[in-house]
């Protein structure tokens, strides 16, 4: 196994796990501050990833469309928390879960009605569209260190805001106490309308990034949702340094087993037998680890120390 | 006089059939997830077909059901049921995946019915669970890999880099290619496939590049194909490693290619058995009025859809509309005497047809859309490579 490709294929992980970051810190956030499971969450990553191809088609710049397309997510969360979650807090889980549910298959079908079946690709600027070559063996694509440099800014953003905000204090003491900040006179309602635009933010952000790579298209959140779930709940729920940490693990681990699997499983068994079984184990070692983790701690890797 | 009446009651009793039956057909394939795109291009040659045909196969009205397998083995298996047990169709027709093909197919074969494959081929239906009642109006899986498989071998690839999803056909493509390709495989990868099917191909592009295989071949339908063809054209691989597809790269995926200006795309080459440009008068009508009626080319997709009505209509008009009798219906449908786009073919034993493949490249057409063109022929009256296993004689 040579180092360059090992080291590429560590900074491919790197950005699985930074987008999955993305998606998996507003799905926390929510389930966290507003104890609302949000399935419908991954809608709003397609969303992101449609809004933005259809500005880029207008505007003819990509870089452009991500920014005035962040806003408009974040209005279409604020909608939705609104008129669609605002009255099921006080319903149980799995009322939640058949809204949300619902919720997804009117958002994918409206995005079928608006953009077709047929999804949209992302035409990226030149200076995005090459790679760029660390040494002769070690060329990466240049798009793939902007997702990984975005991805990061944005954590780091998001650790200051909730760390070092007065908006990211309520945040957390929302997390750990709802009602006794409600007692104090914040206005929890605003609050949890920001949280949840937040939220959608960073999943359309996430979409945006992916869509110049694998193109946006219909139920492609259905996707990422599940892996998203994986992530929170081998963190722990709730806590933005669990879903940072499990993100970053879980995208890894995916990468480094589709990369290398084959390679160890041919140590000790026949080719055939290893080309066979290398690509389903591969799909299911993040389920494993969930399991894993869920057997020997059930509350996640790092749960959020009060609620 | 009563026994005339009788005789003319009988008559007109027969005659009914015969003069106006109405003959349904389930059209099974994917109408909504990504993979629509493949569907809807099916659902608009049935469509055209059934407006060439003015709805009728002699005097025998023509109704089609279309049903959605949503992408998934099982949802695809119940709307077969539904299109055989509660619309009792005479022929289910359709099936873009393998697995959704290989999971409905008990439904249809078991009732009695008659199953045309609008594109799935996967080796077990041509081999050992062939079926009298099983016509395919594509080819088998195997078959597009191994022309080009022939291809690299003609063009002095030594050693081949193979992606495929982990399906079905995957597993066949792969197969196909290394039944022919005389160099060394030096690694593939078969990833996850489905409605949740991995997209982000950069660890596999990695590996493959690390590998320093002469080429790289590929099996992406449908979305898939589009995305991976992006992401290849960002690792900038073009010069390093040069691209063959099978249906990866095709009326479907080239407009949004060309809309996203990924110009490494062309000059590449594909198999098929079938091109817009095959110079015969069934495809030039096709082509022509798809193109006049939908302001697209026509995928392959839709080319085996449209021969797959034109087929059951010539067998319905060749039987007369009498469905009773299925050895007519089958013998029927053996013959393939219809129009059909990709010239004339005949079926093997095992039901598949016997078919020329051709090279295909990606080109610029007069009016600048991005097109194929026909480059040469690889196999002449092709058969496929299981024929043999299957007990059909």
């Amino acid at each position: 196994m040579d180092t360059a490709l090992f080291v590429i294929q560590l900074l491919n992980g790197l950005q699985l796990g930074l987008l999955l970051f993305l998606v998996a810190s507003g799905l926390t956030l929510i389930f966290g501050i507003l104890d609302f499971v949000n399935l419908a969450h991954g809608a709003l990553y397609m969303l992101g990833a449609f809004i933005c191809a259809t500005l880029t088609m207008w505007t003819g710049s990509f870089v452009l469309s991500v920014i005035l397309s962040l806003p408009v997510v974040g209005a279409i969360g604020f909608a939705i928390e609104r008129l669609v979650a605002r009255s099921l807090y006080t319903r149980d889980h799995l009322d939640q879960v058949l809204a949300t549910f619902g919720l997804i298959l009117v958002l994918d079908t409206l995005a079928h009605l608006i953009w077709g079946p047929e999804g949209m690709a992302i035409p990226l600027p030149a200076w995005l569209d090459g790679q760029i070559a660390v040494t002769e063996t070690l060329v990466i694509p240049t798009y793939r260190l902007l997702i990984i440099a975005t991805g990061l800014a944005t954590a780091g953003g998001l650790f200051w805001l909730v760390n070092y905000t007065r908006l990211g204090m309520l945040i957390r003491a929302g997390a750990s106490n709802r009602t006794m900040v409600a007692a104090l006179g914040i206005n929890i309602q605003l609050l949890f309308s920001l949280v949840f635009a937040l939220g959608a933010v960073l999943a359309g952000l996430a979409g945006m990034l992916v869509a110049p790579i694998t193109e946006a298209s219909i139920g492609m959140g259905n996707n990422i949702i599940i892996t998203a779930f994986v992530v929170i709940i081998v963190g722990g729920i709730g806590s933005m340094k669990g879903a940072f940490i499990a993100a970053l693990m879980i995208g890894l681990i995916d990468t480094l087993g589709r990369s290398f699997l084959d390679d160890i499983f041919k140590l000790f068994m026949s080719t055939a037998a290893a080309e066979t079984s290398a690509p389903a184990v591969s799909a299911m070692l993040i389920y494993i680890i969930m399991a894993a983790v869920l057997a020997v701690r059930p509350q996640g890797l790092f749960p959020p120390k009060v609620r | 006089m009563k026994r005339t009446l009788t005789a003319l009651v009988a008559t007109a009793m027969m005659a009914v059939p015969a003069t106006a039956a109405e003959i349904k057909i389930g059209f099974v394939t994917t109408l909504t997830t990504g993979a629509a795109v493949i569907g809807n291009d099916m659902k608009k040659a049935v469509e055209l077909a059934l407006d060439h045909l003015g709805g009728k196969a002699g005097d025998h009205t023509l109704t089609v059901i279309f049903g959605d397998d949503q992408f998934a083995p099982e949802t695809g298996k119940q709307v077969t049921d539904k299109l055989v047990k509660q619309d009792n169709v005479d022929f289910v027709a359709g099936y873009i995946w393998s697995h959704v093909l290989l999971a409905s197919r008990k439904s249809v074969l078991d009732a009695g019915k008659f199953l045309i494959s609008a594109n799935a081929g996967p080796s077990a239906l041509a081999g050992k669970l062939c079926h009298e009642n099983f016509f395919s109006t594509s080819w088998q899986n195997d078959q597009t890999p191994m022309a080009m498989g022939e291809v690299l071998n003609q063009r002095g690839v030594k050693s081949l880099y193979v992606m495929a999803p982990n399906y079905a056909a995957g597993k066949d493509m792969v197969a196909g290619v290394e039944r022919t390709f005389k160099g060394e495989i030096v690694g593939k990868d078969l990833t996850k496939w489905g409605a949740d099917a991995q997209l982000d191909f950069s660890a596999e592009l990695a590996k493959a590049k690390a590998s320093g295989a002469d080429g790289l071949l590929v099996f992406y339908p449908g979305a898939a194909g589009g995305a991976f063809i992006k992401q290849y054209h960002q690792a900038g691989l073009k010069d390093i490693l040069p691209l063959y597809t099978v249906f990866t790269v095709d009326a479907l995926s080239l407009p949004r290619l060309q809309a996203a200006g990924l110009d490494s795309v062309i000059g590449s080459f594909t198999t098929q058995h079938w091109d817009p440009t095959l110079d015969n008068a069934a495809n030039r009508r096709f082509v022509a009025d798809f193109k006049a009626k939908y302001g697209s080319y026509p995928s392959f997709y839709a080319a085996q859809a449209y021969d797959a009505i034109n087929l059951i209509a010539s067998a319905v008009e060749a039987v007369d509309g009498d469905m009773s009798d299925k050895d007519a219906v089958r013998a029927a449908l053996m013959a393939a005497d219809y129009e059909s786009v990709r010239g004339p073919y005949t079926y093997n034993t095992n039901h598949f047809p016997i078919q020329n493949f051709y090279l295909r490249e990606v080109v610029v057409d007069d009016e600048g859309n991005w097109t194929t063109k026909v480059a040469g022929l690889v196999y002449e009256n092709m058969k496929d490579p299981y024929y043999e296993e299957c007990p059909l004689k």
